[in-house]
């Protein structure tokens, strides 16, 4: 009897390491689904993120349907800047390349840094939008008053569907300013005063 | 963390040996019973407590306008019901129950790792003394659902920081808790009794264990980067920092969907005992129910996304998310047809654990049904985030549930205690509850149909008749269970004394002690009568 | 939709239309006026009455067998135990049920997310507005014709439904259900809507449609609609957007063709005077009654109505000694926000007159003596 409880005693052991590092690993799953989400965004289009292209790597081709694009700008109301396509709207050649530009103006007194996020709607659509010039990809500073032509360069891919004949690219500037950890603690926390 | 069998040892003397004084007692108990027990009592303490929340919430809900509170208490009070409700009520009662009756359904003379299992309840009353203690600071308890959803719950000022570790808390619990379950289940049966011996209690409660194992962490990892991104600057769900706020929700129903089954899975397995046990006849079809409740376990780990129908998702994952989730309606299904079967043509009797039990049939049905139908992605654009969700869920959990735990105590609580419930009290108890949880959730259905969003303060005065009824049913089903702290209290205190039996002709091997249970049982590990047990012969 | 299944379906749809007659009551779901909500409310009933009848015959059983399979009857039990042949039945019909319910979902499902029109092309867009929520208000764009305005609740609806104002609710007509600036929308028209936020997620939902979609920040979503019906359409955000979230109504004012025509040149009109109004000099009783109406849409959620607050999160502006500073500091900080709090920066939110406006009265209500006025004119200048 006593061997067998030390055997049962060794096997419990056993089982609570395995729970025990069952548990842990799934943390670590938990974590891993942060890349993976990318990933699969990136096949799907899950989430609208564009993709990139690199200049060379486009070549161009002749489609004989259309897409309209739609460009659209929204700042975030934490960032004193305006911000506004040139022109709202473009009938492209799935395969070309075109160019379109935006502008920024920095409305307040101060220095500030913005970080433009692209999103395109559908969500569907995004895989086949690629960009090969934006400003979305570095971090922007306006000095105060200070008004910017940011422009974008891109290309429908030919292997859009064809049941897509309108998106729409759009570009939420953020204040990057804001983005320090000590004010994004402030920042979140609502109840602190504000010191008027 | 050493496996203390030494009890054994020394109380084979004197039977009954119980350490002396509180602290010895309580706090440093590695006794199933004693473990089992805390647990009972702070769920119950807990469910209280939650529902008293839920009043408030029914209360301000009375009539249109704000007349009791403000609307940032309001989503406090929303938040906090579900927390505790789910990680304070539900989950410890069943394992309590667990901690209870598996050791006795099995066997086995205690859990498996019986410090961990002291261990694992004590960091209870401490995450939730953290949590509730967020109603005392600056800026109040979460108010961020309990679906902690960022960015709003990034605005909750400094309660991010306690509800994640209480969160954390509540988790490394439940996975010590599941980890003792699989340990006493795959390890402690007594030496005949197989796989397809055991009870369907001990089958649900093993599969919800693996599911604990599988998705708390997952939980736990979405509120640490919560934490980080609040107080570290990290943007996994900023999306001005390249993150995605879309992505916790996705890492949430990994855990969620799990989860609402990890709460019901052990109500089925009360269930498949008590409705045999009054029906006098076996569980119908026993294989059947273990594997309905593997391929549910299964499925829920596929179908998160059905709660996120209008995030925007590509229409292909749209329509695999809504036909998994149909899925789900077959073996649940099945369950339900077996428990049919099992009263048909039995010689049934109506004792309260039975009539619980029969009401979550009913009940928990029709929840199943309103799931179907949210199932559906083209109509959950409308169902989604009213009340019909609201009345929904409420059938499942507290009609589903905390009926499976309510039937489970009244069938258990002779054993437990000695004595005999009051039969009268306890029908009281139950038509009480039945008729008002019926007014309290039914009309809910039509306030969600009608256009009322969850979650919302105050509504449009096309919303008041039903309003009214539901609080009026809740404020009756609320008091219901005040009364049932109250016959639990009457029957541990006194009473018709219990027999060993309690019930005549149950089957399983927690009748073939002496009621109460004593303190140890099962001391001498060998084999047990397989004729005592419900399926020890058949299958 | 094949003939038959549609037949099958007004079948059903009318069944439970005359026999409960509870669509009037508001027990069921609503119709709706545009066809994707006439689908999602032709499935709902479908699947309901699925329920229904799977409804009766479980407890139909469950009840026969509670009233003769009793102790108290005398009824001996049997011991069986399975039946592989039932086992299988009930495994079988139920997938069999779930198959019947999933087509129409699924042609339901690809309606929603391509839409075609009524001669079944695909939904060809006439015109795209852009939704924007805000805590705890929307935005709307109509982004062909650079038109864009706030939309909140509607004032009455604002002071009636704090806590104390010893307002009776039932007297006031669709309470919580009215805007100061409804979105208008033309009928017959195939708009496409694209939907974001600026902090937390909101949901935009007008029940009459049959869809409820997350605006999400820094996300931009999309979903189609094409009103039949002229009228006026409610709806509430969807999504807990904190605080406030239940006083974030949402209503369409639908119109004909030639109406909406005539209410864009207003608008069109109104814009262009607002630029020309920037410019031209306000009295101070303008400014005072303009900042009053502004005041309580925009600011009074957080600040109160009486200018009190809610401190520490939201401070007073009574007694401010801010507010009774130097005007331009006041007009920097609604302009741009204030960097760590919930206060926003307003200047692209509203127009330069109501900023203007509502600093004016701020400067001179609530016991408040700066006595300056503000021009819309000078806000213009220090947005430059």
């Amino acid at each position: 009897m006593q061997q067998n409880k030390q055997t049962v005693k060794n096997n419990n052991h056993k089982i609570l390491r395995r729970g025990v590092l069952a548990s842990v690993l799934m943390v670590g799953f938990g974590f891993a689904l942060v890349p993976l989400y990318d990933v699969i965004c990136d096949i799907t289009g899950l989430n609208g993120k564009t993709g990139v292209l690199a200049a060379e790597n486009v070549t161009e081709q002749n489609i004989d349907h259309t897409v309209v694009v739609q460009f659209d700008g929204t700042v975030n109301s934490d960032l004193p800047w305006s911000f506004k396509p040139e022109q709202f709207s473009m009938e492209v050649v799935p395969g070309k390349l075109y160019h379109t530009e935006y502008v920024a103006l920095n409305q307040s007194k101060a220095d500030v840094t913005g970080q433009a996020i692209p999103s395109v709607a559908p969500a569907k659509a995004s895989i086949y939008f690629s960009k090969t010039e934006c400003f979305c990809f570095t971090e922007q500073l306006l000095t105060a008053g200070e008004k910017k032509q940011m422009p974008v360069t891109f290309i429908v891919s030919p292997d859009i569907p064809k049941d897509i004949d309108v998106l729409t690219l759009s570009y939420t500037f953020f204040n990057k300013n804001r983005m320090t950890a000590e004010q994004q603690v402030a920042g979140n926390a609502s109840h602190e005063e504000i010191e008027i | 963390m050493s496996h203390d069998i030494t009890h054994n040892e020394i109380g084979h003397d004197h039977h009954d040996h119980k350490p002396k004084g509180f602290v010895k007692r309580w706090l440093m108990t590695t006794n199933h019973k004693d473990i089992g027990t805390l647990y009972l009592v702070f769920a119950l303490a807990m469910f209280i407590l939650g529902g008293a929340m839920a009043m408030v919430i029914r209360l301000e809900l009375f009539q249109p306008g704000l007349q009791f509170i403000e609307p940032h208490f309001f989503n406090q009070m929303t938040t906090m019901h579900a927390l505790v409700m789910i990680f304070g009520a539900v989950m410890p009662a069943f394992v309590g129950l667990a901690n209870w009756m598996i050791p006795l359904m099995i066997g086995a003379p205690d859990m498996a790792l019986p410090r961990m299992n002291n261990w694992s309840f004590w960091i209870l009353p401490f995450a939730f003394t953290m949590l509730l203690a967020t109603f005392f600071m600056d800026g109040g308890a979460p108010a961020g659902g309990w679906t902690m959803y960022p960015p709003l719950v990034l605005q909750g000022g400094h309660n991010v920081g306690f509800l994640v570790f209480a969160v954390h808390m509540m988790g490394i619990s439940s996975i010590m808790g599941a980890i003792n379950v699989i340990a006493t289940i795959m390890n402690m049966r007594a030496p005949n009794v197989g796989y397809l011996n055991m009870p369907l209690f001990v089958w649900t409660w093993l599969i919800t264990a693996f599911l604990l194992i599988a998705v708390m962490p997952v939980l736990a990892g979405a509120v640490t980067m919560v934490l980080t991104d609040r107080y570290f600057a990290t943007s996994f769900f900023n999306a001005a920092g390249g993150g995605d706020p879309v992505l916790f929700q996705h890492l949430f129903w990994f855990f969620g969907h799990p989860e609402v089954y990890i709460m019901i899975l052990p109500a089925f397995g009360i269930v498949s005992e008590i409705i045999p046990t009054f029906a006098r006849k076996p569980l119908f079809g026993y294989v059947s129910m273990v594997y309905a409740t593997a391929a549910i376990a299964f499925l829920s780990f596929i179908v998160w996304a059905h709660h996120m129908f209008s995030v925007g998702m590509p229409l292909g994952g749209e329509l695999y998310f809504m036909y998994a989730t149909m899925m789900i309606a077959v073996p649940t299904g099945v369950k339900i047809f077996n428990w049919v079967a099992t009263m048909w043509k039995g010689s049934m009797t109506f004792e309260t654990p039975m009539l619980w039990s029969l009401a979550f049939v009913v009940l928990f049905s029709i929840g199943g049904f309103s799931g179907v139908m949210m199932a559906l992605a083209p109509v959950d654009l409308q169902y989604h985030d009213t009340y019909f969700i609201v009345a929904h869920f409420h059938y499942v959990l507290v009609t589903g549930a905390v009926y499976g735990i309510i039937a489970g105590v009244y069938y258990w609580l002779p054993k437990w205690s000695g004595h005999m419930y009051s039969e009268r009290l306890g029908k009281i108890h139950f038509w009480w509850s039945t008729i008002s949880v019926n007014v309290l959730f039914f009309p809910q259905h039509f306030l969600g149909l009608a256009g009322m969003p969850r979650r919302i303060p105050d509504y449009s005065t096309q919303f008041a008749e039903f309003n009214m009824m539901s609080s009026i049913g809740g404020f009756a089903f609320g008091l219901a269970q005040v009364f049932f702290v109250y016959i639990v209290w009457k029957t541990v205190r006194g009473g018709e004394k219990a027999t060993d039996q309690v019930w005549d002709d149950a089957k399983g091997l927690e009748w073939t002690v002496p009621s109460p249970a004593p303190y140890h049982t099962f001391e001498e590990f060998g084999p047990v009568d397989l004729d005592k047990m419900a399926h020890g012969k058949i299958h | 939709m094949k003939k038959a299944q549609m037949k099958f379906m007004m079948l059903i749809t009318g069944l439970l239309a005359s026999s409960m007659a509870v669509a009037e009551y508001g027990l069921n779901l609503r119709r709706g006026v545009t066809e994707y909500s006439q689908t999602a409310y032709g499935l709902h009933t479908l699947t309901l009455w699925i329920c229904i009848v799977i409804g009766v015959l479980v407890f139909g059983a469950m009840i026969v067998s509670i009233f003769t399979h009793r102790k108290s009857k005398g009824y001996k039990a049997e011991q069986f135990s399975h039946s592989t042949v039932a086992e299988v039945i009930w495994t079988i019909i139920p997938i069999i049920i779930l198959v019947v319910i999933a087509i129409p979902a699924t042609k339901a499902l690809i309606q929603m997310e391509n839409p075609t029109d009524d001669s079944g092309k695909r939904m060809k867009m006439d015109l795209t507005i852009k939704v924007t929520g805000y805590q705890w208000k929307w935005k709307y764009d109509y982004m062909e014709d650079g038109i864009s305005f706030l939309s909140t609740l509607d004032r009455d609806h604002n002071i009636a439904r704090q806590k104390g104002s010893n307002i009776d609710v039932n007297t006031i007509e669709n309470y919580l259900l009215e805007v100061d600036n409804p979105l208008v929308i033309p009928v017959d028209t195939n708009i496409r809507f694209l939907l974001t936020a600026d902090d937390v997620i909101h949901s935009w939902w007008v029940p009459d449609f049959g869809w409820k979609r997350d605006a999400i920040p820094g996300y931009i979503n999309e979903a189609w609609t094409n009103v039949k019906t002229p009228g006026i359409y409610r709806g509430q955000c969807a999504e807990l957007c904190g605080k406030d979230h239940g006083f974030m109504p949402i209503v369409v004012e639908a119109l004909s063709k030639e109406d909406y025509a005539q209410w864009l040149a207003e608008q069109k009109g109104e814009q262009a005077e607002e630029a020309e109004l920037v410019q031209t000099e306000w009295t101070k009783e303008q400014l005072m009654a303009k900042g009053e109406e502004v005041y309580n849409a925009q600011c009074g959620t957080c600040h109160q109505a009486s200018g009190a607050g809610m401190p520490p999160a939201f401070p007073a502006l009574a007694g401010s000694e801010f507010v009774n500073g130097p005007a331009t500091d006041q007009i920097d900080l609604v302009l741009n926000g204030k960097p760590g709090t919930a206060m926003q920066a307003f200047g692209n939110i509203l127009s330069e007159t109501d900023i203007a406006a509502a600093i004016t009265y701020t400067r001179n209500s609530f016991g408040n003596t700066a006595g300056d006025v503000v021009q819309p004119a000078t806000v213009k200048s220090m947005k430059q």
